[in-house]
């Protein structure tokens, strides 16, 4: 079941992976953790949990385009302009929104790093890392905003982006990233089917 | 209750501009639209639907292919208090959702 999650019997999923596979996934899970970073409410109040607990969130989308597509704008139709309503409508959504969204993108990338963290590779023959149901909707969050932010940097924009990436020759210094980007596509399209199974 | 009869306070309004708050109708509702994009895989879009509305796998399904297909699809409706709800929770998941009047 390489590169694969398989249902568990009584909920989770499992996958075999070997020692470059979950060196890989934790280095992306980390560097996932540094892209979404504690956010706007940095500062002198942040050591004070409760002057965190009432700062407000930012109000501009991220300049990043990655971090802007993991926390879009609520409010105006892709593609076209923001009217001055929708604009006030999104900035004042994302205060009050963004700050918990990110905690819960770092807490679901963590809870990657921990399960990776406990496993105990056996030589050759890798690790079977198991998830329990929990996990799994965690696992399934990070996988997804790893592709969403591999996607934004090699500029997937529509279907056939993603199609020319398949054919790109191995000298092409992008190919790594897609190489990466289609073995988690692999590893979430394998854990939806396990939780849907 | 009194009964005194108050006189509407007038507002001075702007004749032209849009006043950003004022157009809004209370009675007209909300709704949670997802919008297509290339990364996200159906099988998990398909899944969001139904462990976050809780709907049948048909249905989840049927709004998916409309997200694939037509470039978005309005997933759920009511208050705006509650789209922005369900907005969040998208946005938790990865989709890429907006809410918008029902106009």
């Amino acid at each position: 079941m390489a590169g694969h999650f398989e249902p568990l019997p009584g909920g989770g999923a499992a996958v075999a992976l070997d020692e470059v596979e979950i060196s890989i996934l934790r280095s992306l899970a980390v560097q996932l953790l540094e892209l979404i970073g504690p956010g706007e409410a940095e500062g002198p109040d942040a050591a004070d949990p409760l002057a965190r607990l009432f700062a407000e969130g930012p109000s501009e989308p991220p300049s990043d385009p990655a971090l802007a597509r993991l926390f879009p704008d609520a409010y105006g139709t892709p593609g076209t302009d923001q009217d001055r309503q929708e604009r006030a409508y999104a900035a004042e959504f994302r205060r009050y929104t963004e700050t918990d969204l990110r905690a819960r993108k770092r807490d679901d990338a963590l809870a990657m790093v921990r399960s990776l963290d406990g496993l105990t590779v056996a030589g050759d023959r890798g690790a079977v890392l198991r998830l329990s149901p929990e996990d799994c909707a965690r696992w399934l969050g990070s996988l997804n905003d790893l592709r969403l932010t591999i996607g934004t940097r090699l500029e997937i924009g529509d279907e056939n982006d993603g199609e020319a990436l398949l054919g790109l020759p191995d000298e092409d210094p992008r190919k790594p990233m897609v190489m990466a980007y289609l073995w988690l596509g692999g590893l979430q399209e394998t854990l939806v089917e396990s939780l849907m199974a | 209750m009194g009964t005194v009869s108050v006189a509407p306070v007038e507002i001075e309004r702007p004749e032209t501009g849009e006043s950003p708050f004022a157009v809004t109708e209370p009675d007209v509702p909300w709704v949670t639209l997802v919008h297509n994009d290339p990364v996200n895989l159906m099988s998990y879009v398909t899944y969001v639907f139904q462990a976050y509305f809780g709907y049948s796998k048909d249905k989840a399904r049927k709004l998916m292919l409309d997200v694939h297909h037509k470039g978005r699809a309005t997933v759920s409706s009511g208050s705006r208090e509650e789209m922005e709800r369900d907005v969040q929770a998208m946005h938790g998941y990865g989709l890429w959702a907006t809410l918008s009047q029902d106009r």
